[in-house]
């Protein structure tokens, strides 16, 4: 029988090695796994590489991970926001490695690594400072850059409903990099609102398919916009 | 001379944006072109994080922090909306399926390089987000910017000095003194949005050259 179904996030985590890379899911505050993040903190896993799109906002989730001095290198595509205090200190530190990358180019890199491609070209940041000592081609009348995938050890997501299977629905744009993430993870930890019996997801409404995912809590959402 | 102010520049970007195309607006002043768009038109706005078919901000109290905007900001969603993941939002931008995008600028060039995402100060920490895709991958790359600096320099510039975010790409530039289109041969002046500006004088303020033809 499967059964994917963690019953805390503190036993779905336990295994987080130092030194691991962890993708975390979330656009600023939609889809992050806030809950997960916090477990994280207290499990005490160092050394991480982290991938999101952000460098974390204000004091919660990846900003308090970032700023309990966990994470020793990240890569996102914008790490500069007016709250972003925990990663700006730890940077003009020297105390955070920023591997900044354009956000499409990090979205495909994730999906490529889900997907076995070895590397691609895409046009975008040729002929800036982002493609500086990268590989180049002009294929047909256009140039590209040579990028390569990013593998992760685990992914935290945020889903909206799941199976046992893992099988996962999300909520708007909550989604964001849930299903590329999940896919690009060797472990690949989904917190979600509501789990439901085998069966009671409709298949054509799964974004992401169970063989993506390996464990998933359910967690009451406890952040919401006034 | 009176330069138009940031709404009137918002609305003259949404004048030339066309019934049925699909639209990204970058964050900060490009995100004020949503309020001005023609309401004959169906318009469809793509936001990066996964989402075509944007409406209006919603009324306070009924904001949802799952429906934002790439700006994070809480929005609504039009009939016929969608949601998408990342690499299909972005895949949509590099695939050069959005008709339009419109950012803000630094500078752009002659030759319609735009310099967005970077300042080049040593201390700054860089953050580019999806501008370079944009940039790389819109049909036609609007930006929509002050025409000066705060210290009267222009914008608009024979070579960018900052860091470039996409290299000949730029189609049309819509400042608040004029509208000017970036082709092979150069600069082409559009039209003069402030009122009581010459076109000698919007040259000199302009720095590079500009063509002009009056329309036949």
């Amino acid at each position: 029988m499967i059964n994917k179904f963690f019953p805390t996030p503190e036993e779905a985590l336990a295994d987080v090695p130092d030194g691991a890379t962890v993708m975390i899911g979330g656009f600023g505050n939609a889809g992050m796994p806030a809950q997960l993040i916090d477990c994280l903190i207290a499990q005490g896993a160092k050394d991480l590489t982290v991938v999101n799109n952000n460098a974390g906002n204000a004091d919660a989730g990846l900003a308090a991970l970032i700023g309990a001095g966990r994470v020793r290198k990240i890569l996102c595509s914008f790490p500069r926001q007016a709250d972003s205090w925990h990663f700006d200190r730890l940077y003009r530190a020297g105390k955070i490695e920023l591997e900044l990358v354009p956000q499409g180019t990090l979205a495909e890199r994730i999906r490529a690594a889900g997907a076995g491609i070895g590397a691609f070209y895409t046009p975008t940041a040729f002929g800036t400072r982002l493609a500086e000592g990268k590989e180049t081609r002009r294929i047909g009348d256009c140039d590209y850059v040579l990028e390569y995938p990013i593998h992760a050890d685990y992914a935290l997501i945020k889903a909206d409903r799941a199976d046992r299977w893992g099988n996962l629905t999300y909520r708007m744009t909550a989604r964001n990099f849930g299903p590329i993430m999940a896919a690009a993870a060797k472990c690949t930890v989904a917190q979600v609102r509501e789990t439901v019996e085998l069966g009671q997801l409709d298949p054509e409404v799964v974004v992401t398919p169970g063989i993506f995912v390996k464990r998933v809590v359910k967690l009451a959402s406890l952040r919401k916009v006034a | 001379m009176k330069k138009l102010d940031r709404k009137q520049m918002a609305a003259r970007v949404a004048r030339d944006i066309p019934d049925g195309a699909y639209v990204n607006l970058g964050i900060g002043l490009p995100t004020l072109v949503a309020d001005f768009m023609p309401k004959d038109r169906e318009i469809v706005l793509h936001s990066e994080n996964g989402v075509l078919g944007i409406g209006p901000k919603p009324p306070a109290g009924q904001e949802d922090e799952d429906m934002i905007n790439a700006g994070k900001e809480p929005v609504t969603l039009l009939a016929g909306a969608s949601f998408f993941h990342h690499a299909d939002s972005f895949g949509m931008i590099r695939g050069r399926h959005l008709d339009y995008c419109v950012l803000g600028a630094f500078q752009v060039s002659a030759q319609g390089d735009i310099a967005n995402w970077h300042t080049g100060a040593a201390d700054a920490i860089p953050a580019v987000g999806g501008a370079m895709d944009l940039a790389a991958g819109a049909k036609n790359v609007l930006v929509m910017m002050e025409h000066l600096t705060k210290d009267g320099k222009s914008k608009v510039v024979e070579r960018c000095s900052y860091p470039l975010t996409g290299a000949r790409c730029v189609t049309r530039i819509y400042t608040d003194l004029a509208v000017i289109d970036v082709k092979a041969d150069g600069l082409h002046l559009v039209e003069i949005v402030a009122e009581g500006l010459s076109f000698d004088e919007l040259q000199r303020l302009n720095g590079v050259a500009l063509k002009y033809r009056a329309a036949a």
